[in-house]
């Protein structure tokens, strides 16, 4: 990378609900296999919009727990159901926290 | 280089076997996974105990490290000895887990680079995609209401010409767009890993998370703050100068406020089209009764408050 490269700034895009991710573009940002995606959906991991797997958009928050699932199968060995329960518990500590953080903390 | 104790980091005896050496691994991989573990130092922590497996798990690796005998501490400036790994043969590959970039010079100087890095596409003529890559990257939340650039340094494992894996440093310097929320990803077009042949380069996504702030919490586009109050501000009504990530404010508290209270700056969370919403919570915070003067007055307080019981709601 050259000094001249580093005086710009790169402008990313922002993913927002208006710039979905579709089904093939999230496997290659997870590098992933479109199947795996789908057991992901099949098992209530990820629920995107649109109803059928060519219609599907996928938002910063799938890209985002499509990561951990992944982590967690390749760096513990969990299989799928287990990565659903783990998810649902993640997101319970996360609903817990924010209760936490919009009352006071005395 | 310093010496690793793989022993001490696994919580197992040197005599441990195999079964009891996984059963440790397991344990200790789902308490310090970084996607679960709340954990301060969690990352470091798995890393450092998946470089632990790596070694004991493997029978060869295991004696090769057994080898080095029982007086090394953990810490301890470490030069292996000659000829200390004659008659084991590591080349080859054999890593199971983790990347190159994950192990420490200590593991790098006994068994040398992650073996071969798995090839991406390959041979001449063939053109692929490059694959895309994703990273974190940490701002503050300040940098959510003004934007602002920042310069990260990526290392990825690539493979030279002679088939060795090689870490190439990529500095990036990019742009963190005003209005970013907390897990939401940045999409950088082509910073990904390079294509084969004509392929085009993979995207890079970052995935945005805010540093712990020492006075705001953040919940979505909204921000949240505790603002202590003294007594006589909660009860009577005040104007107060609050912090907000986007500068200081002048708040009305109304009479009559008690601790607890929740108090909505509408549209000062995180920017967006629809903002989010900027709340400071109550709390009142009692001058200390530490000088004589101080003590008369709580006393004259009990006094005229003769009346008032703060444990009513409690029945007693």
């Amino acid at each position: 990378m050259s000094e001249h490269a580093l005086t710009i700034a790169l402008q990313g895009s922002l993913l927002e609900e208006q710039t979905p991710l579709s089904l093939a573009e999230l496997c290659r940002a997870c590098s992933v296999q479109t199947e795996w995606v789908m057991a992901l959906v099949a098992e209530g991991v990820l629920d995107p919009a649109g109803t059928e797997p060519g219609h599907w958009r996928f938002t910063s928050l799938h890209l985002h727990r499509a990561g951990i699932a992944r982590r967690l199968q390749h760096d513990l060995d969990i299989n799928l159901p287990g990565i659903a329960l783990a998810l649902q518990l993640l997101d319970e500590i996360e609903d817990l926290q924010s209760r936490l953080h919009s009352t006071g903390q005395y | 280089m310093e010496f690793k104790d793989y022993y001490r980091i696994m919580g197992v005896s040197r005599e441990a076997s195999a079964e009891e050496i996984k059963r440790a691994y397991r344990q200790l991989a789902r308490k310090y996974h970084p996607d679960v573990s709340k954990e301060a130092d969690a990352e470091a922590r798995f890393k450092e105990v998946g470089e632990a497996y790596e070694v004991l798990k493997d029978p060869e690796k295991r004696a090769a490290y057994d080898r080095l005998g029982t007086n090394w501490k953990a810490g301890q400036d470490f030069r292996p000895p000659p000829d200390w790994n004659e008659g084991f043969e590591f080349s080859g590959g054999g890593f199971t887990a983790g990347d190159a970039a994950d192990y420490s010079d200590f593991f790098e100087q006994l068994f040398g680079r992650a073996g071969h890095a798995r090839a991406h596409g390959g041979g001449a003529g063939f053109h692929a995609h490059g694959s895309d890559r994703q990273a974190k990257i940490l701002i503050d939340l300040e940098d959510a209401y003004r934007g602002t650039t920042r310069t990260l340094t990526l290392r990825h494992p690539e493979m030279d010409a002679q088939g060795q894996v090689i870490l190439r440093e990529q500095a990036l310097n990019v742009a963190i767009p005003r209005g970013v929320r907390g897990g939401q990803h940045i999409r950088l077009a082509g910073q990904g890993a390079p294509g084969s042949g004509l392929g085009k380069p993979g995207d890079l996504f970052l995935e945005v998370e805010f540093r712990p702030h020492p006075l705001y919490r953040v919940v979505g586009r909204d921000v949240y703050l505790d603002l202590p109050l003294a007594p006589w501000e909660a009860a009577l009504g005040a104007k107060v100068k609050v912090p907000t990530p986007d500068g200081p404010v002048e708040m009305k508290i109304p009479p009559g406020s008690s601790a607890g209270a929740k108090l909505r700056l509408k549209g000062r969370g995180i920017p967006a089209a629809t903002p989010g919403d900027f709340y400071v919570i109550l709390q009142i915070a009692l001058p200390p009764a530490t000088d004589d003067a101080a003590h008369a007055f709580y006393g004259r307080m009990a006094e005229q408050f003769k009346t008032f019981n703060p444990r009513s709601r409690l029945g007693v």
